[in-house]
């Protein structure tokens, strides 16, 4: 236990290293999911086609494989940027296509006759996909976004394995000095699921909010 | 696909998604020209630095790599499953003690990350006295997170069985365990199929943990190989090529049983979205 307690600073450390590298990605991650989900449900043949590939790419590469590459391969071609910016833009752009997809079963889940609707008064894609459809298909995702959120919050103890000190790497840390596995990754495990706990009464609040009586 | 956004383009409509697409060719060619430009300037596109993935001991090389991820992921998912269904059964059961543990692992295990549990084997377990083979001390931490979410994936797939059939086979005399079994297990283990093979992509995506481990799999054998021949990008983009081959084939695999279940008159599956990991 005093393990735990003498290294409080590294954990602190390593705690605000991971909810920063959450928040980030998850924002990064939200911007990217909209954008290839108004490409995917769009009327251009092309765009839609890149916005599948974009998810289907995405969806079937290992997260940590991604990360090496960005890490360790492009610095080879000219591509520098710092350890935590560039795991953060990693995880953003992996999370982003399943954000997208989620959007998109919500979008899908939204009866035709809103689209429709939308158009008969007189709304352009864009106009309807912001004002009709997507407030409402946000409001059926918010639980499958929050279960995504959760995992990002996970998946950012990964770049650890790339280097980035962050809350795992910390723990690890922490452990080769003092040896005392058992508190020292039990106490890591506790923070995690403490996001974690956080984020499933945000989005339960947030579901109950924004339900719509039918 | 649907329609819902936009009707049949008229003369304007079809004038404005030409302009759009063209325009979404020009950003394409632009981004690979960029990328290509990155390449060319660092001396990256040379042949020679792309030629070896053109022999075969490269490619027996990482296709030995390969093989170990297949077979780590293949004994994690027979345990995880296995581990799986016991779980899904526990928390189905009408007995507390076992019913609350069992929710316990599961929701407490969902917020772990794995790469934690794989420390906590690598650096903790030998502490004990426990000091796995490398095989094992990749497998195991990937067979207990993996268990939870096949537990998930399991307990919806009982729980979509109609109540009647379990109902039909007490009714019959079978006991509670035969009608489990027998009955309500056989079914929910077809409806399940599909998703059972889209988590096995995730569990396939998970072994490239052995990176961390040093595990020979592919990821690390990419590794291992890069810091020999000095061609970073090109050995990792390879390996990526091959994950994505294996992975991509093994989702179109899990969207087509879910077609021809739906199309045997099956019910059809509450579609869940994928979680990331």
């Amino acid at each position: 236990m005093s393990a735990l307690l003498d290294h409080l600073p590294e954990f602190w450390q390593g705690l605000v290293v991971t909810l920063q590298m959450t928040a980030a990605s998850f924002a990064g991650a939200a911007v990217v999911g909209l954008v290839i989900v108004a490409m995917r449900v769009g009327p251009v043949p092309v765009l839609r086609a890149v916005a599948t590939v974009y998810v289907e790419t995405l969806q079937n590469l290992p997260l940590l494989v991604l990360l090496v590459l960005a890490v360790f391969g492009l610095p080879e071609i000219g591509l520098k940027a710092g350890l935590t910016t560039t795991a953060i833009v990693v995880i953003a752009l992996y999370e982003g296509a399943y954000i997208a997809e989620a959007l998109r079963s919500g979008v899908n889940a939204i009866s035709a006759g809103q689209g429709e609707a939308a158009r008969a008064l007189g709304l352009t894609f864009g106009q309807s996909l912001r004002h009709v459809v997507l407030p409402q298909a946000l409001r059926t995702v918010v639980q499958p976004i929050g279960n995504i959120f959760i995992a990002l919050t996970m998946n950012t103890s990964l770049a650890a394995a790339v280097g980035v000190v962050e809350l795992t790497a910390a723990a690890n840390r922490v452990n080769l000095l003092e040896a005392q596995p058992i508190p020292i990754f039990v106490g890591a495990g506790l923070a995690y699921a403490a996001i974690a706990a956080c984020a499933g009464f945000v989005t339960g609040r947030l579901e109950r909010r924004l339900a719509v009586a039918r | 696909m649907s329609n819902l956004l936009f009707d049949e383009p008229g003369p304007r409509a079809r004038r404005r998604i030409r302009l759009a697409t063209i325009a979404g060719v020009l950003v394409l060619l632009a981004l690979l020209a960029l990328a290509l430009r990155q390449f060319a300037a660092n001396g990256q596109l040379a042949a020679e630095r792309w030629q070896p993935y053109a022999t075969w001991p490269m490619w027996r090389y990482l296709l030995g790599g390969l093989w170990s991820t297949a077979l780590a992921a293949v004994v994690a998912a027979a345990l995880s499953m296995a581990a799986g269904i016991a779980l899904a059964l526990g928390r189905l059961s009408r007995r507390r003690a076992i019913r609350l543990p069992s929710a316990a692992y599961v929701e407490a295990v969902r917020t772990i990350p794995a790469l934690l549990l794989v420390y906590l084997v690598l650096f903790a377990l030998p502490r004990y006295g426990l000091d796995l083979p490398l095989f094992w001390k990749l497998v195991v931490p990937l067979s207990v997170s993996n268990a939870a979410l096949f537990a998930e994936v399991f307990r919806a797939g009982i729980m979509s069985v109609e109540r009647g059939q379990g109902e039909a086979a007490l009714a019959l005399g079978l006991t509670q365990g035969q009608s489990m079994r027998l009955v309500v297990l056989p079914q929910a283990a077809r409806r399940v199929l599909p998703s059972l093979v889209s988590q096995s992509v995730g569990l396939l995506k998970d072994t490239s943990l052995g990176f961390v481990v040093s595990y020979a799999e592919l990821l690390y054998s990419g590794k291992v190989l890069a810091n020999y021949n000095g061609l970073l990008i090109q050995t990792y983009i390879v390996v990526a090529l091959v994950y994505l081959v294996v992975n991509a084939s093994l989702s179109a695999l899990a969207r087509s049983l879910d077609r021809s279940a739906a199309g045997r008159g099956g019910p059809r599956r509450r579609k869940i979205t994928r979680v990331p990991r």
